[in-house]
């Protein structure tokens, strides 16, 4: 009952409850990043501050527990961060969700997104769990140039 | 049962069934859709081919090269006894059934092709459906694209049927191909090929079917089917992978260009031009997927042995049984037709509230019950429904309605995760 450890409490409630859910003004960027693999998608705004805080990320999309708990995860993540702390954890969650699950998580890191770590022994669902992770990245990127 | 069908000796012709999966898991094998298990009887005769008649086709002078020849083109002949082709020069191998709809389609609009019933351009239409396998699409909208002919789609109903309403607005002297799915690889829908075929023939265009769901289902017989062109795939057949058929009439094979230039596709070559060698071998340039065809011959032997009729009433009763059983899951949403009338053993449904993958992923893992998710190569179907993905169960002459209790047993499990 491998799937049983991936699907963990955490990641479950995320899913069902999903954490700043929904599109919202003003924003400094917008991504629109698909798995072309499964359908999953997701629609991700980036608002920055002053002194490179995060002030908002919002998002909206459809796809399965992993891809939208991942979603629910990195907003919770963000918020009240700088764009540098932020960046260092999706480093880190990158590296674990592509280490096959043979690295351990750092936690103080990742805080709740170590929940994660179980998804990594899944290479068809690793994209799931990156695909908000690299939009943000990728919004990040755009709302600073 | 009283038709001499024993599904548990069945079962005992499939090796990969009897094994557990890692962790002790029995395999509960629904994705037939998707691709077939393969029995002994196909497996012994590739092994023994590869083992001890084995050469290249066609051009070998020697016994070896007339054994493989003679297996490979007695291939053919059970290929079209098996689909009921009038001639087996009707009857061309291809690597699966993407290239025999791909072949077809390269047919038309082609500067090297002056058969009129193959001239397209500008005005000019396909016409396809919103039920079709991303194979039975893509090489259509190519040929739309390099052609400027326009594509256009029959409608689907709520209830998973072809719309015929607007057949004849659909279908008109402008219409030079109709290419359609005989049977659903998601909704299992069986389509009225007759009804379809009589348009086809008042406005004088081609029909093409895409029988690779209903060829490992049913007695597909071409001629009673009269269209122009079918296609299928060995891999679901219980053949291997690497192989398909396409079937078309003669002449019209005749007048149709080569796909691909090879060798053993020829009749003569010069520097400045070469004339080919007649249907089927002018479809197949290079070396063939010699054993794979082979082993496609041992499994319409099969299949045959154990009776399409059989088969038929075998699955339909897996069918009726898997729509009740899943009938009675709570916020389970049937993608198809919920009763059995002209349809085949494929269920795809939607769970409440709960995303296919994730499905999928536990059904696998804590019961080893292999089912496909996603959008199964039919995207625009699954637009048309409005959801993104379905969760896939497939049946096929091996299985059980102790794997159907088994599945709906992991749905329930399922849910209690997700409630
Ligand atoms: C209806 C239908 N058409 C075409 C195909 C394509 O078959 P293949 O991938 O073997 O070419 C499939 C199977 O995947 C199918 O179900």
């Amino acid at each position: 009952m491998i799937a049983e450890s991936m699907y963990q409490e955490l990641i479950l409630e995320h899913y069902k409850h999903p954490q700043g859910r929904g599109l919202r003004d003003p924003y400094d960027a917008e991504v629109h990043h698909v798995n072309p693999t499964c359908g999953d998608e997701i629609t991700l705004r980036v608002k920055l501050g002053d002194g490179g805080k995060v002030e908002d990320v919002s998002y909206d999309g459809q796809g399965c527990s992993i891809s939208q708990a991942a979603a629910s995860v990195l907003h919770e993540l963000t918020a009240g961060s700088t764009v540098d702390e932020t960046l260092a954890v999706v480093e880190e969650f990158t590296r674990l969700m592509q280490s096959r699950g043979q690295v351990e998580a750092d936690e103080d890191v990742l805080g709740d997104a170590v929940a994660f770590a179980g998804v990594a022994k899944f290479p068809a669902r690793v994209k799931c769990a990156l695909l908000a992770w690299m939009a943000y990245k990728d919004a990040v990127v755009r709302s600073s140039t | 049962m009283n038709t001499g069908f024993d599904v548990e000796r069945i079962r005992k012709d499939f090796p990969v069934l009897s094994r557990e999966l890692p962790g002790g898991r029995p395999l509960v094998y629904l994705d037939s859709g998707n691709s077939a298990q393969k029995p002994t009887q196909v497996i012994d005769v590739m092994r023994e081919h590869l083992a001890m008649h084995y050469s290249n086709v066609g051009r070998a002078m020697h016994a070896l090269g007339a054994e493989s020849t003679e297996a490979y083109e007695n291939a053919r002949d059970k290929v079209a006894a098996f689909i009921g082709a009038p001639s087996r020069d009707e009857v061309v191998f291809t690597k699966n059934a993407s290239e025999a709809l791909n072949l077809v389609a390269y047919g038309f609009g082609n500067p090297t092709n002056d058969d009129p019933r193959f001239r397209l351009g500008p005005g000019d239409e396909i016409v396809i459906s919103e039920m079709e396998h991303h194979s039975n699409i893509v090489p259509w909208q190519l040929l739309a694209q390099r052609t400027g002919a326009t594509l256009k789609w029959f409608s689907v109903t709520d209830e998973g049927r072809l719309d015929l309403s607007n057949l004849e607005e659909l279908v008109t002297e402008r219409t030079k191909i109709v290419s359609i799915v005989h049977q659903s690889n998601v909704l299992g829908t069986v389509n009225p090929v007759a009804e379809v075929l009589a348009r086809v023939r008042q406005v004088g265009a081609l029909m093409m079917l895409d029988a690779s769901q209903s060829v490992p289902h049913q007695q597909v017989d071409v001629a009673a089917l009269g269209v122009d062109f079918l296609a299928f795939t060995g891999h679901k057949v219980v053949g291997p992978s690497g192989i398909g058929v396409l079937w078309g009439r003669g002449e019209l094979l005749e007048a149709m260009p080569p796909f691909m230039g090879g060798g053993e596709m020829i009749e003569a070559v010069w520097m400045d031009h070469s004339t080919y060698a007649p249907a089927p071998h002018k479809f197949e340039a290079g070396t063939p997927p010699i054993v794979e065809a082979i082993g496609l011959g041992a499994a319409v032997d099969y299949l045959s042995a154990i009776g399409m009729d059989a088969i038929v009433q075998h699955e339909r009763e897996l069918t009726g049984y898997a729509l009740g059983a899943l009938g009675e899951v709570p916020g389970l949403r049937v993608i198809g037709p919920e009763s059995l009338d002209r349809r085949g053993g494929t269920v795809s449904f939607t769970l409440e509230g709960i995303h296919p993958h994730d499905v999928g992923q536990i059904l696998d893992d804590n019961f080893g019950v292999a089912v496909r998710v996603g959008h199964h190569c039919a995207r625009p179907l699954h637009l048309r429904f409005g959801i993104p993905a379905t969760t896939r169960a497939s049946f096929y002459l091996y299985n059980t309605p102790a794997e159907i209790d088994a599945l709906v047993r992991g749905l329930h499990h399922v849910q209690k995760v997700f409630a």
